[in-house]
């Protein structure tokens, strides 16, 4: 059986190749579900932005359902949306994705979407997942529950009040104090 | 009950490590605290789905997709290879971006400010999907080797990147693909990033002859290989 292939850097030099313009805005006309913006910063351990990194998502549409073969609800997939999204983090480490608010995955307790960083400086990606701090189904979830609670926090996006389409913050430190928490699937 | 499958995690003796001191980037940007073992579920049983519409005629020939006003300089190959998973199935339809410095190894990005040419006809950049078969194909020029600022004299050996997306969320990879007997490649701490040689070796392309065009381009096989179902599969809840 062949082994897998190790993972290297996407480096700095990547943007021509993955940031296509448009793949951070997951909705359009069409869509079904809650416009919102999803927000935040990539931070290293020093605290500084990192300006070269990619942050993508995936995630089930509206009602839960993800486009792929895999989901035995495929067919009541919404076909005006992709779920995934790709954002590269330009000045001050910032990245904005637009997209819907996910809906529960039948079986799971709370809607979530998960999330993979790639940087410079990463010879692997990491993975996280990001939940939403208006979602009273977390109190059940059994992955933030393995999580120290002191930790949880890192998980879960925050509202925040603004004039624009409800926005939640997720900020990723990559290291040092609030370290974001990183899973192995 | 449904039955699932389920998937292998990232193989941690192959897979390089988060903090590597070596390669100095990686020193603030390592993740220190443990990884959590995440269950699988649907999110990463599924992953996005591409075809066809996504990719363009010339997308795999980076030698002609970016013309302007003549042919890219440089040493023409080939590069072909299969997208497998762990079990050895192929993966048809995984979407391969890849991007590369020029023969004078210089990128076209505004970051890159190697005092090296561009080259007005070659933007380095493509995209392929692989066949039924997972296999797929794309026409280059060989990528030069360039300096960086890692360490005294850092030269990065020649590579070209690959984003790989597979079947699913666990499937995808971002690596880079080497080329045989280049004598940079013991001196660079990205490369060097897995300790276990097997791992190295796996990033080394090797030279294919029978891919080699008369009096066109020389061959290179590259064969990629992502996460594969678990080997026993097990019941459980409808997921």
């Amino acid at each position: 059986m062949p082994g897998q292939t190790p993972s290297q850097t996407v480096g700095p030099f990547f943007g021509g190749a993955l940031i296509r313009g448009g793949e951070n805005i997951l909705v359009n006309e069409q869509t079904a579900g809650r416009r919102i913006l999803i927000k935040g910063r990539v931070l290293d351990g020093d605290g500084q932005p990192v300006r070269d990194g990619l942050v993508e998502i995936w995630q089930a549409d509206g009602q839960g359902f993800f486009n792929h073969g895999a989901d035995p609800n495929q067919a009541q997939a919404d076909k005006y949306f992709g779920g995934f999204g790709r954002a590269d983090t330009v000045d001050d480490g910032r990245f904005t994705f637009k997209t819907i608010k996910p809906g529960t995955v039948p079986g799971q307790a709370t809607p979530w979407i998960n999330v993979r960083v790639f940087a410079r400086g990463m010879l692997i990606h990491a993975v996280t997942r990001l939940y939403f701090n208006d979602e009273n189904g977390n109190e059940q979830d059994a992955v933030l529950h393995s999580v120290e609670q002191n930790r949880r926090h890192t998980l879960i996006a925050r509202w925040e009040d603004t004039a624009d389409l409800p926005t939640y913050r997720f900020d990723i430190r990559l290291q040092g104090e609030n370290e974001t928490v990183f899973f192995n699937p | 009950m449904t039955k699932v499958t389920t998937y292998n995690s990232l193989d941690w003796k192959i897979q390089p490590p988060y903090l590597h001191p070596a390669y100095t980037s990686t020193i603030k940007r390592a993740p220190l605290e443990p990884l959590v073992a995440l269950p699988q579920t649907l999110a990463e049983w599924t992953g996005p789905v591409y075809g066809e519409e996504g990719v363009r005629p010339l997308d795999n020939d980076l030698t002609r997709n970016a013309v302007v006003n003549g042919q890219p300089l440089g040493e023409r190959i080939m590069v072909v290879g299969r997208v497998l998973d762990e079990s050895g199935r192929a993966i048809p339809h995984a979407l391969l971006e890849i991007w590369q410095a020029n023969s004078c190894g210089r990128y076209r990005h505004k970051s890159d400010q190697h005092d090296a040419p561009l080259d007005p006809n070659f933007s380095g950049t493509g995209r392929v999907l692989t066949d039924k078969n997972g296999e797929y194909g794309f026409m280059t020029i060989r990528p030069g080797a360039y300096p960086w600022r890692n360490h005294e004299n850092a030269w990065r050996p020649a590579h070209i990147h690959f984003s790989v997306f597979g079947g699913n969320f666990l499937q995808r990879l971002v690596t880079q693909m080497y080329f045989p007997g280049d004598p940079l490649l013991g001196l660079d701490p990205i490369f060097n990033g897995m300790a276990d040689e097997k791992g190295r070796n796996r990033l080394i392309s090797s030279y294919a002859h029978d891919i080699t065009r008369p009096e066109w381009a020389l061959g290179f096989r590259f064969d990629i290989v992502v996460c594969g179902p678990r080997q026993t599969p097990f019941e459980t809840k409808e997921v």
